[in-house]
């Protein structure tokens, strides 16, 4: 494990730092010295077939489970050892591939309990939120009987209800239609462009392509390759050219 | 070294009891999901019905045992599968637990019914006795040995081959591997063409069937004097504790966490120094099983406990509105205040008590209600804060009561800060043995409250009034029990509220937004007790004292259960389930003796309600399309007023 802060870049340190994190369950390894970093202002993709990873390294991240090995820092602040909601008060927020919403409460309550929580709680705060995503009008709806797209938007508008600094994104897109995922994709460019550091994770290979500035490459539980959109669509191609599609490769993967 | 021999056998002779419940228990949890609180009560079920069949209705001893064993409880298991568990198969946690405790309740009920008269002692006699009475046994080692019963080598060689086939068809025999597989994911088990209803049905059976050999064979171990209800529901307790030992799944561990408590029992009852007195020893050894499952729920790491039951999406809640709140305190007084000029003594003393029980169940709102932790030691807290006023100041001072809430509250604080991590079914089963250690050691000990008698507790002083009569104290507790209400209404639109039920709805997006559920948990739960202290204050102000009997476990039970089969997201309900747990005792006495348990049987009915409706009587849709409360809950509409309200402001 690297020590704290040894790094060059200490004064200008990356939003978010993985350094190479290990996790294993049972024999199996599911993250192997991982390493990747995300900077303020950009979007980061992370693709990979079902089982790479992707889900436990947002695991790590977040501090919902523990790596055995490698380090976890927040714009330069070691957090490896932090409990999540610490990490949440550091400036990190993310989505869930499996939906956690608050599922009682309306779309403008799950919203305001985090506005509430970073101390912001204005009134009009949640709406605008909700706004944002484009889900103004289901503000009093209770969230359990939103559909899928919906509610998948109430989640993410709860997560930058405590206007993150790092947004680790689970397959926004699914469950969404075309223009809805399209109008998604603007939303996100607009919001790293306020200063956010986003790392994206995502089925939909165009769009990660399209708005991400740096993709990384997850398969079994390591970074395959890591470069810029058009060096990763190349490769792709290469691999679907030769190898047959990516996501069939990793069926045999942990659950993520 | 006899006498250290002599208590390893019984240590090991019960542990294996335990370890043949706690294997039933594991065995029905891992094909269905839900822990089976009444465990223990089909035990005894099957023990009074061996007693039943052998000593009143002559069958031969084994004949009884195979009737019960293989016809007697899987009927049972596959009547209650059908009625109760099929329609909350993938509930939540909360859902199931309640209906889980609802057939202990409802069990207890059926032995109350048939084997409760007191005219009648139920002695067992021993396996393998002689005609002349003596038991027959072996001698090993010598003089300095044992004396080995041959119905205590029985009872180990029968549970040892039991379970061992039991493993055996779990690993080997495709149904018993298929039975593995349907709890981890029932439709992949279905697509793969087994049938889950099928899994279930024989976890059901397989666990009553493990309960029923184990309530046989322990019937002549305890029951030479004759078995009573309450000495068989204990049972419960040591299997839950060997069971959390197995991490609710391994099988071998179970029965290692039985002999463990077994041995631990026996050695205590052995061993205890000579001179602490009699009655702390018999609060010691009964302290011991409790003990030992709340100390093996804190140490048995939480991730490697098997997942407690699934997650499901619950129908959206109603929030009450400050307006109706508001006026369902002032019809709550009004209706006091009518109730106290018409009602006569017993009526008066009934809705008392149940409008003080009501303020505890308000306590559960709050507590299992929003925040989603089950406690299963309410009245625990209900007697801690009687008992605190009942000491201080006379027991009629308005610092008593205060001073009653301050320590309940300290003492859920406490409770709390253990329990942290806990969730859903391991919590509930921590403030179960909570709650029965505090019984034991506290409320029932000799030593602190004096021999069966209660503590004497007053009614509050109010200015201008010399005494405060039957009635005047009815209006008393009608206003606390609305104030307790508007606070409970307050609490949930408050922030701290919406906290709460966030808190349960998701705690890993709880974590994420940045809250810590350590202040939430602790805040709630001595909230929680503190109002139920007051609620005790109260109940025991109406008949002037508090007693070990009146903080019984299974009241905490009876309590919760009331309040979730009229709805435990409800105010109304919490008032409603008070009502009920305090009147039901008092019509009783008007009923003809073969309802001996009206308790039991109005449990029964709601509880098979309740598996329909997760929201209880008031939230069944035809009663939310029709009427409107007094407290509002089962309208919906109003609920979302403050935030249509903002929608417009910001358009």
């Amino acid at each position: 494990m690297p020590p704290d802060g040894a790094g060059p870049d200490r004064g200008n340190a990356a939003a978010l730092a993985v350094d190479h994190v290990s996790m294993h369950f049972g024999g199996v390894a599911a993250l192997s010295d991982v390493s990747l970093r995300a900077e303020a202002g950009s979007v980061t993709g992370l693709i990979g077939p079902n089982g790479a990873g992707k889900t436990t390294l947002f695991n790590v991240i977040t501090g919902l489970q523990r790596p055995d090995r490698g380090s976890v820092s927040l714009g330069g602040t070691d957090v490896t050892r932090k409990a999540t909601h610490t990490r949440a008060s550091l400036g990190l927020a993310r989505t869930f591939q499996r939906l956690e919403l608050f599922s009682n409460l309306s779309a403008a309550d799950n919203v305001r309990v985090g506005l509430e929580a970073s101390g912001r709680a204005m009134p009009s705060a949640a709406m605008e939120l909700l706004e944002r995503v484009g889900v103004a009008e289901e503000a009093a709806t209770p969230v359990s009987s939103l559909p899928t797209g919906s509610a998948r938007l109430v989640e993410l508008a709860r997560a930058l209800s405590t206007d993150p600094a790092v947004l680790l994104l689970d397959e926004p897109c699914s469950g969404l239609d075309e223009r809805e995922s399209a109008s998604l994709g603007h939303l996100l460019t607009s919001l790293a462009a306020e200063g956010r550091a986003i790392v994206l994770v995502e089925h939909d290979t165009d769009m990660v392509l399209r708005i991400c500035s740096t993709v990384h490459v997850l398969d079994f539980g390591q970074v395959i390759c890591t470069g810029p959109p058009d060096d990763i669509r190349r490769n792709l191609a290469v691999q679907e050219a030769y190898l047959g599609h990516a996501s069939e490769a990793g069926a045999t993967g942990t659950g993520a | 070294m006899s006498v250290f021999l002599s208590f390893t056998v019984l240590g090991i002779v019960f542990g294996a009891v335990y370890g043949l419940l706690a294997i039933g228990l594991v065995v029905t949890y891992n094909t269905t999901g839900v822990f089976n609180f009444a465990q223990g009560a089909v035990g005894m079920v099957a023990a009074f019905s061996y007693w039943e069949l052998w000593q009143n209705e002559h069958w031969p001893y084994l004949l009884a045992i195979v009737f019960i064993v293989f016809v007697e409880a899987p009927l049972l298991a596959l009547v209650v599968e059908f009625v109760l568990f099929r329609r909350i198969h993938g509930a939540t946690v909360e859902r199931s637990l309640m209906v889980s405790l609802g057939l202990l309740v409802i069990l207890l009920g059926v032995a109350t019914i048939f084997w409760s008269s007191p005219d009648v002692t139920r002695a067992v006699p021993s396996y393998f006795t002689q005609s002349d009475g003596t038991v027959l046994s072996v001698r090993l080692f010598g003089t300095n040995g044992v004396t080995l019963q041959y119905q205590q080598i029985m009872i180990v060689v029968v549970t040892a081959v039991v379970g061992v086939a039991l493993g055996a068809f779990l690993r080997r025999a495709r149904l018993g591997v298929a039975m593995r597989a349907v709890v981890d994911d029932p439709e992949l088990v279905a697509l793969a063409g087994a049938r889950p209803h099928r899994m279930a049905q024989t976890g059901w059976v397989l666990g009553f069937m493990l309960a029923a050999l184990a309530g046989c064979l322990i019937a002549p171990l305890v029951g030479q004097t004759g078995l009573t209800t309450t000495q068989l529901t204990l049972l419960a307790l040591n299997g839950f504790a060997a069971a959390v030992v197995g991490r609710l799944r391994n099988l071998p561990m179970t029965f290692v966490g039985a002999l463990l408590l077994g041995l631990a029992t026996y050695y205590a009852q052995g061993y205890l120094p000579g001179h602490i007195n009699a009655g702390l020893a018999a609060v010691l050894v009964e302290v011991v099983p409790v003990v030992f499952l709340f100390v093996a729920l804190l140490v048995i790491p939480a991730a490697r406990l098997a997942p407690a039951g699934r997650l499901a999406v619950r129908p959206p809640p109603r929030v009450v509105t400050a307006r109706q709140s508001a006026a369902g305190a002032v019809l709550l007084v009004a209706a006091a205040v009518v109730l106290a000029a018409m009602a006569g003594a017993t009526a008066l003393a009934t809705i008392s008590q149940g409008l003080a029980l009501g303020i505890v169940g308000l306590s559960l709102v709050l507590l299992v209600g929003y925040a989603g932790q089950v406690s299963l030691c309410q009245l625990t807290f209900m007697g801690i804060g009687a008992f605190t006023m009942g000491k201080t100041l006379g027991g009629d001072s308005w610092w008593g009561l205060l001073l009653a809430v301050v320590v309940s509250a300290a003492v859920g604080a406490l409770v709390a800060l253990p329990t942290l991590r806990l969730r859903g079914l391991y919590l509930a089963l921590a403030t179960l043995a909570f709650g029965a250690v505090m019984y034991s050691a506290f409320f029932d000990n000799s030593s602190v409250i004096s021999d069966g008698a209660p503590v004497g507790v007053g009614r509050l002083h109010l200015p201008f009034m010399s005494t405060v009569s039957n009635q005047t104290e009815l209006i008393e507790v009608a206003v606390a029990a609305a104030l307790c209400a508007l606070f409970i209404g307050l609490v949930r639109r408050s922030r701290f509220g919406r906290r709460l039920v966030a808190m349960s709805d998701s705690p890993a997006a709880f974590a994420m937004v940045g809250l810590s559920s350590v202040r939430t948990k602790v805040i709630v739960f001595a909230l929680s007790a503190g109002m139920a202290g007051l609620g005790g204050v109260l109940y025991a102000g109406q008949q002037s004292s508090i007693s070990a009997n009146d903080v019984q476990y299974i009241g905490s039970l009876t309590l919760l259960l009331f309040v979730a089969i009229w709805g435990i997201r409800t105010i109304s309900g919490a008032l409603l389930g008070g009502l009920t747990a305090a009147a039901l005792p008092v019509l009783q006495t008007h009923l003809p003796a073969s309802l001996a348990d009206l308790t039991g049987l109005a449990a029964g009915i709601g509880i098979v309600l309740l598996a329909r409706s997760p929201e209880g009587i008031l939230g069944m849709s035809w009663l939310t399309n029709r009427v409107r409360l007094p407290f509002g809950e089962a309208e919906n509409e109003l609920g979302l007023l403050s935030v249509e309200r903002e929608v417009a402001n910001a358009a």
